[in-house]
């Protein structure tokens, strides 16, 4: 298949170079349609937002007010943060200007004049090469006052962050543009109507926005023919862990998992079998590797395996690992990371911490899994935002699919 | 010859770049995170002064900005050695041996994660995860990803980081 997120065109980060291959020529196009229509196309298209949540992007775009008093805002979400993603680093560094186009697209469609694109602070380098691209864009007038001419105008904003998973939940990402602290908000109000500076916003992930010139491009038709029917599209796939060419490789939703690994990522070293696979990174379930047969990389075929797609930043196990001691430092990261809002999240993921510190320590009782799942399950669905889901999943997942492992723990 | 590093205040040229940050958006204090990046690549780390500087420069209060910095965990709230190595022992670098690479730097400068070398060169920290899975273990020092490590690696770029 062409690739079309990550196209192997050399120097194609290069504004000449994207320019030589029908880059910005998508731009143009939209400028032409009527607002209205750009945002049907992608809703024909059945994009699905590419930062975990899968919610269809035409839907989101259609929740902005058209005729707003306020100003309006397109917040791109480049935060990246999940343990085993590092898909929209590959876009920064090989495909900013597809990125800038989309995003350009995406405020003609909806109306917004000012986006920001907020990326981590640890990407300074990352930054650095987007803000190249932005400033080439702004140079030839994609970006600016009236664009190519069209009477429409927007300014394009990169915003670094300094250290905090939880900016990338997208009301703590207002919140830190905003130079607060990175605490989620309640929803709702929903930011389309309620977002940045309580102006109508709309947060999409790096990726959903690089798939919008893909879009005008192809038609929505034939972009819902790419991969797997109710997911569709071209997907960015992180593999890391146990394989011999880890890595971000772009294939159509709908490939098989089993595929993903050993054609793509080149099996596991030493031809160990796969004890664990965590399909799309480190909050979605785990799933067994003797029962990766028949599941596909798309939003449906992980649901019905018990996961979920997330952020397609797949980590694999061989038969060696040691589960717990995973899961333990899930864990942590989750209770490191849990911005202190909510008590259940805040006292809950540190609770657990210490119990499957136990568990690694072979120090547990029987009495302790039984109590881990009870905490997880009390901060489930208790919390503002989605970060308490995200620390309670992995926990309960485990103890469902590899409960003998914490069973051999138990001290005698 | 410039002397803000003495001085507690931030360079004309960042003054300059802030005044100019503000203009992009609807409030100065979104300008923080960016103002506090400019103190501390000119001071290495975060200072009360600092923050009460940032604080007035931007028109909120010291309160705010203490509760920022102290949010953000990559922001120095002390002194830290010339290079702060930053290497990340989250899941999928744990999988590839990150722990045995930290132990490694631990032996190596004789200190342990969170402390600084006598000389003040090196500081070593644990890292969440740093979006480079595909080449982990990873370690960050100041802007620059150092891939794929393992201990011969580690020494090659102890060795050059002076």
């Amino acid at each position: 298949m062409e690739r079309l997120l990550l196209p192997s065109i050399p120097e194609y980060h290069r504004i000449d170079v994207y320019e030589a291959h029908g880059g910005y020529a998508m731009l143009r196009k939209a400028l032409g349609m009527n607002p209205a229509e750009i945002i049907s196309e992608v809703k024909a298209s059945n994009l699905r937002g590419r930062g975990g949540a899968c919610f269809p992007t035409g839907l989101k775009w259609s929740f902005m007010p058209r005729d707003s008093a306020k100003p309006t805002y397109l917040c791109v979400n480049g935060d990246e943060s999940e343990p085993g993603t590092f898909k929209d680093r590959q876009i920064f560094e090989c495909n900013p200007h597809q990125l800038i186009e989309g995003t350009i697209i995406a405020c003609f469609a909806m109306g917004i004049n000012v986006a920001y694109l907020y990326v981590r602070g640890e990407y300074k380098h990352w930054i650095d090469l987007v803000q190249k691209a932005v400033d080439d864009a702004y140079a030839r007038g994609y970006i600016g006052r009236d664009i190519l001419g069209s009477g429409f105008s927007m300014e394009f904003t990169v915003h670094r962050g300094a250290g905090a998973y939880i900016c990338g939940e997208e009301s703590s990402l207002m919140n830190s543009i905003e130079g607060e602290r990175g605490y989620p908000r309640v929803k709702p109000p929903f930011p389309a109507q309620n977002g940045l500076w309580g102006c109508p916003t709309t947060i999409n992930n790096v990726e959903t926005i690089t798939n919008v010139p893909v879009i005008l491009r192809l038609g929505a038709e034939a972009y819902t023919k790419i991969g797997a029917a109710r997911h569709p599209g071209p997907i960015l796939v992180g593999v890391s862990g146990h394989v011999n060419k880890p890595g971000v490789y772009e294939m159509p939703t709908g490939v098989p998992l089993l595929e993903i690994i050993t054609a793509y990522a080149g099996g596991v070293p030493g031809n160990k079998k796969i004890k664990a696979v965590i399909p799309g990174g480190s909050s979605t379930m785990i799933l067994r590797g003797e029962a990766l047969e028949g599941v596909c990389m798309d939003a449906e075929s992980l649901k019905a395996a018990g996961s979920s797609v997330g952020t397609a930043g797949v980590i694999v196990m061989d038969e060696d690992t040691d589960l717990v001691k995973v899961l333990w430092r899930i864990t942590k990261f989750y209770h490191h990371e849990s911005c202190g809002q909510c008590t259940p999240c805040r006292e809950g993921t540190g609770w657990m911490e210490k119990i499957l510190k136990r568990f690694v320590e072979y120090n547990a009782t029987q009495a302790d899994i039984a109590l881990l799942n009870e905490v997880a399950n009390n901060i489930e669905g208790n919390t503002i935002c989605a970060l308490g889901d995200a620390a309670a999943w992995p926990v309960q997942s485990m103890i469902r699919t590899f409960r003998e492992e914490f069973e051999r723990r138990v001290r005698a | 010859m410039d002397t803000s590093q003495d001085r507690n205040v931030l360079t004309d040229a960042n003054l300059q770049r802030i005044e100019q940050l503000k203009t992009r958006y609807q409030n100065p204090q979104s300008v923080l995170l960016e103002a506090l990046w400019m103190w501390q690549g000119e001071h290495g780390w975060i200072s009360e002064e600092g923050m009460r500087y940032v604080g007035t420069l931007l028109g909120t209060s010291y309160h705010h900005v203490l509760g920022v910095v102290t949010f953000y965990t990559m922001f120095n709230r002390k002194p830290v050695g010339r290079h702060k190595l930053e290497l990340c022992t989250n899941v999928s670098c744990m999988l590839r041996n990150s722990e045995r690479v930290l132990k490694h730097i631990e032996n190596r400068l004789q200190i342990k994660t969170g402390e600084t070398t006598s000389d003040d060169r090196f500081t070593l920290v644990e890292a969440e995860c740093l979006g480079s899975c595909g080449t982990a273990p990873v370690m960050q020092v100041g802007d620059r990803y150092y891939e794929n490590l393992d201990e011969a690696k580690v020494d090659t770029i102890l060795g050059e980081l002076k």
